[in-house]
């Protein structure tokens, strides 16, 4: 089976059952195979563009929830087991149309959905997802594929039950990946042909991003995060989201030990 | 309290390139039909017999790109695979070789001759479980045929065929993977019939041509080549360029 970590820690259902119960839908046609009329856990997903921070946040996020009792699955973009390998080699020797990479992320979150977020939903954990499928229709928007086909591509998917979003402007973005590893071929849109240079390519490729990112926000109700603020700030914004999500009036909720964040790259990372 | 994020569904399904002849010089011919059925024997005498008349064939397989080999086969081997993964997986391997052979022989105005198509998925992806809705939409980036084969056979002459060829019936192939049962010979005629099934389903709503393939491999062979025959003079293709 695939990795199911937060899972082996502890055996059985998490200690506290996150918020009211509130029946799971398929994003489109769905599984017919799966029942999915048990799932007490709750899925998050974070988005955002490259660099937006997400990982940081959920390493926060995760603490904090497990301080409250509750079971934490973290799920991510391209980390299948079936998959993840094979994307790599794949776009290291770019031999990739638009339609078989859409096709490999597509195989890589299903992997996931299967053997790892249905599973945790099932024994009443909250999975944390760093990027959803909304990642892979924004992608799809920017490179010119054909969106009706992505979205019935993803409809064996789960609806997530709430999806926040960071929203981080790309001068902002260039200067965290500057900072970090630098620009990458594909995070900078390079198989695009956007720019004279990798800067230029970066500046347009993750504009377009943002936008699509926009786009998306008002069809999927995403709760927009400003994530152009200190690690600290948004902290307290997505716990405050999570908290009044599943109903944690007992909990103090929002406040974040600066503590738990000195690990962080965090002196790069403010405005 | 926020709401889920939701678009009502059933959202506009994308347009399909299986309902549209393609636009290309090339012909696509390709068979269909369950292990056993004699398809792969019938397409290489199909090439035989152009090659004969001077037409440039270009023959591929299903499943045969390079591409998520090994995913596939280290899937296959821990048993990590979903009926989704495992219709994801083939249509990554097909879509490669769309992309990357098929529409670049059918633009050289070569005729390509393939074992197996969108139509396999159709049918083993739908018998292991997948929306039957959900898989042709998954596939409607692919090429319209010429004309499709199906060799349609009883699920009980394949078997027996393909137990005379080898010795052993493959692990997939029986559908074991689906727990049908626990015998591997009855778990074939299970999945095997459940195929069946699909393929018959599909052959009004993809104009296939059914081949009885319980006949002598000559005069399937003949029928097929009357059909081609027919297909390249209608579409002005009765001789090589």
């Amino acid at each position: 089976m695939s990795e199911t970590r937060g899972m082996d820690a502890r055996s059985g259902p998490s200690a506290r059952t996150p918020g009211r119960a509130r029946p799971h839908a398929w994003f489109g046609e769905g599984l017919p195979y799966i029942d999915i009329s048990d799932l007490t856990g709750k899925l998050i997903s974070i988005e955002g563009t490259d660099s937006s921070g997400r990982s940081t946040q959920m390493k926060g996020l995760r603490e904090w929830l497990e301080v409250q009792g509750f079971g934490v699955v973290e799920t991510g973009w391209t980390r299948s087991k079936l998959m993840a390998e094979e994307i790599e080699i794949a776009k290291e020797g770019h031999q990739l149309n638009r339609i078989t990479f859409t096709l490999m992320y597509a195989i890589d979150f299903a992997d996931r959905l299967e053997n790892q977020i249905i599973p945790a939903l099932k024994s009443g954990f909250i999975v944390l997802a760093d990027r959803y499928l909304y990642t892979a229709l924004a992608r799809a928007r920017v490179r010119g594929i054909d969106e009706d086909w992505v979205r019935a591509l993803y409809g064996f998917a789960l609806q997530p039950d709430l999806v926040l979003y960071l929203k981080v402007p790309t001068d902002t973005l260039i200067r965290r990946v500057l900072q970090g590893d630098g620009i990458d071929y594909w995070e900078a849109g390079m198989d695009l042909n956007l720019g004279a240079d990798p800067y230029d390519s970066f500046m347009a490729y993750q504009s377009r991003l943002l936008d699509a990112f926009e786009d998306l926000t008002e069809d999927y109700d995403f709760r927009v995060i400003d994530g152009n603020r200190s690690i600290y700030e948004i902290q307290q914004d997505l716990r405050r989201e999570i908290r009044d999500f599943l109903d944690l009036e007992d909990v103090e909720g929002g406040v974040v030990e600066m503590e738990q964040f000195t690990r962080g790259p965090a002196q790069g990372w403010s405005r | 309290m926020p709401s889920a994020p939701a678009k009502s569904w059933p959202l506009p399904s994308p347009a399909s390139k299986l309902a549209e002849p393609h636009p290309y010089p090339g012909r696509l011919i390709i068979v269909e039909g369950i292990d056993g059925s004699g398809k792969s024997t019938q397409l290489v005498l199909l090439q035989r017999w152009l090659q004969a008349r001077g037409f440039r064939a270009f023959f591929t397989e299903w499943n045969s790109s390079t591409l998520v080999k090994n995913a596939t086969r280290m899937g296959k081997k821990k048993d990590l695979l979903t009926p989704t993964t495992f219709s994801l997986l083939h249509a990554t391997d097909f879509a490669d070789r769309l992309t990357f052979k098929i529409v670049p022989a059918l633009k050289a105005g070569m005729i390509v001759l393939a074992d197996r198509y969108a139509f396999t998925a159709f049918g083993r992806d739908v018998a292991r479980g997948v929306s039957p809705r959900w898989v042709r939409e998954l596939y409607s980036f692919a090429v319209r045929p010429d004309v499709a084969f199906y060799f349609r056979v009883p699920v009980e002459i394949s078997l027996a065929r393909l137990l005379r060829g080898r010795a052993k019936i493959k692990y997939h192939e029986a559908g074991m993977d689906m727990h049908l049962s626990e015998d591997i010979l009855e778990s074939f005629k299970l999945f095997q019939g459940r195929i069946i099934d699909e393929y018959d389903q599909m052959v009004d709503e993809f104009g296939l041509r059914v081949i009885d393939a319980t006949l002598e491999i000559d005069d399937q062979q003949q029928e097929v080549r009357e059909i081609v025959s027919d297909m390249l003079r209608e579409t002005g293709r009765d001789h090589d360029e």
